[in-house]
């Protein structure tokens, strides 16, 4: 626990000395949701439908862009042996580095979704649940994400087969997510998506990391 | 009293035998000194003894000790683990921390001190040599204490007043009653080293055992 607590400081402390991985993930999720009034028409009713799934796609996107190297400079340079041999499981290991994840930049896109989501006119009713959605939908994102990237691990060219990996386990969290955004917009109760998001998000939290704690020492074997 | 023991242990790399019929035993204060041709499977013997590769056949065993609260291995392997964006001290300071919260960031200074880093301590991983990367990579060992050094090609880019350093950290270990693997090309003086030959265990090649 102490361990898992210690490397998430040092991930955290990395990330703010590079910045690179954690503000283009979030740079990209502005730029994409600033594209679609360009691409759709300005038009209000038109954007306000789509905007859910608008940010829903782009969050994803965004997370999946600064997903492929999470292991990969800690598996190059020698990091993972001496972790291992540090006596810190590999489950800790990818737990600490999705939480990490996570931090830097899921909590970022929702701190700025509220802003995008009045560009593209997302129903005043449906801010609320749009947090609820990314606040619990995001973290599924960096779990199932991390397994992905725990597998690509030392493959060439790994980015186009993380997408392929990951972007169709992604679809139920869009879904369920999309679905609460726009139940609240119609004035329905956004209750039974968000529950399904919650239970994806319980499902996650053990078994991903134990999924891609299995991957890890796969490659390492 | 033995703390490392292997029992002939074979070795496979991408569908190839490396090694095989590998025995070797280690005592509180010795050492080996493991030799043999580049691909011999120096680096996976090491790798092996760490538990980080699984082997075809054999096993390894280590034997606990109640009154030694190290942990079993420290590993200098050919990546140094140093984060570039990281300075020096903070390096050292993360896996001094990661072993042990307390006193971390003395015990990290002494460990530059010990292979006189010290005034590169402010210095980010990025811009160090190859050579004062390798001398952040063996204090390593000092911060996180363990009772098995497993050192592959340990002496790598380290200049003459380097290696004499690191002569002097392994006897020092040695003394303490830790134990010595070290892969290398070579020559390290390290008391009471015995020498494994790796070109014996060759497949294909007679064994000593037959």
């Amino acid at each position: 626990m102490r361990a898992l607590w210690h490397l998430i400081r040092r991930d955290l402390t990395l990330v703010l000395r590079s910045g690179t991985d954690a503000g283009a993930a979030l740079a990209f999720f502005v730029v994409t949701v600033t594209l679609f009034p360009f691409g759709i028409g300005p038009e209000p009713e038109i954007l306000g439908r789509v905007a859910a799934g608008l940010i829903w796609v782009s969050a994803l996107l965004a997370t999946l862009l600064s997903m492929e190297r999470l292991f990969q400079a800690d598996y190059e340079d020698g990091t993972l042996d001496q972790l291992l041999l540090a006596g810190v499981s590999a489950e800790a290991i990818a737990m600490a580095k999705i939480a990490a994840h996570w931090l830097v930049t899921g909590l970022p896109l929702l701190i700025v979704a509220p802003v995008m989501a009045a560009l593209i006119q997302l129903p005043a009713g449906a801010y609320g649940v749009m947090i609820a959605s990314l606040a619990l939908g995001t973290p599924v994102l960096s779990l199932i994400g991390g397994i992905g990237a725990a597998l690509i691990l030392g493959a060439r060219r790994g980015g186009a087969l993380l997408a392929l990996l990951v972007l169709p386990l992604f679809v139920p969290p869009l879904i369920f997510a999309v679905g609460a955004i726009d139940a609240a917009a119609l004035g329905l109760s956004p209750r039974p998506n968000l529950l399904f998001l919650a239970g994806l998000l319980a499902a996650a939290l053990p078994l991903a990391p134990v999924a891609a704690a299995a991957a890890i020492r796969q490659v390492l074997d | 009293m033995t703390i490392l023991s292997a029992e002939k242990i074979a070795c496979q790399r991408a569908g190839r035998l490396v090694f095989r019929d590998v025995s070797l035993r280690l005592d509180a204060g010795g050492a080996i000194v493991v030799v043999g041709r580049n691909g011999a499977g120096k680096s996976s013997l090491l790798r092996l003894l760490a538990g980080l590769l699984k082997p075809l056949m054999g096993s390894v065993r280590t034997e606990p000790s109640p009154d030694d609260q190290r942990r079993m291995f420290g590993y200098v392997g050919h990546h140094d683990a140093v984060k570039p964006t990281l300075t020096a001290l903070e390096n050292l300071v993360f896996w001094a921390g990661l072993a042990d919260r307390r006193e971390a960031r003395a015990r990290a200074e002494l460990a530059l001190e010990a292979f006189d880093i010290s005034q590169l301590a402010d210095l980010p991983g990025r811009i160090l040599s190859a050579g004062q990367k390798r001398r952040l990579s063996l204090g390593r060992l000092l911060v996180a204490p363990a009772r098995i050094w497993l050192l592959d090609e340990p002496s790598v880019a380290l200049d003459r007043e380097g290696v004499r350093r690191l002569e002097g950290e392994i006897g020092r270990h040695q003394a303490s009653g830790g134990g010595v693997v070290v892969a290398t090309h070579q020559d390290l003086t390290i008391a009471g080293a015995e020498t494994l030959d790796l070109e014996a265990h060759r497949p294909g090649q007679r064994t000593a055992g037959g």
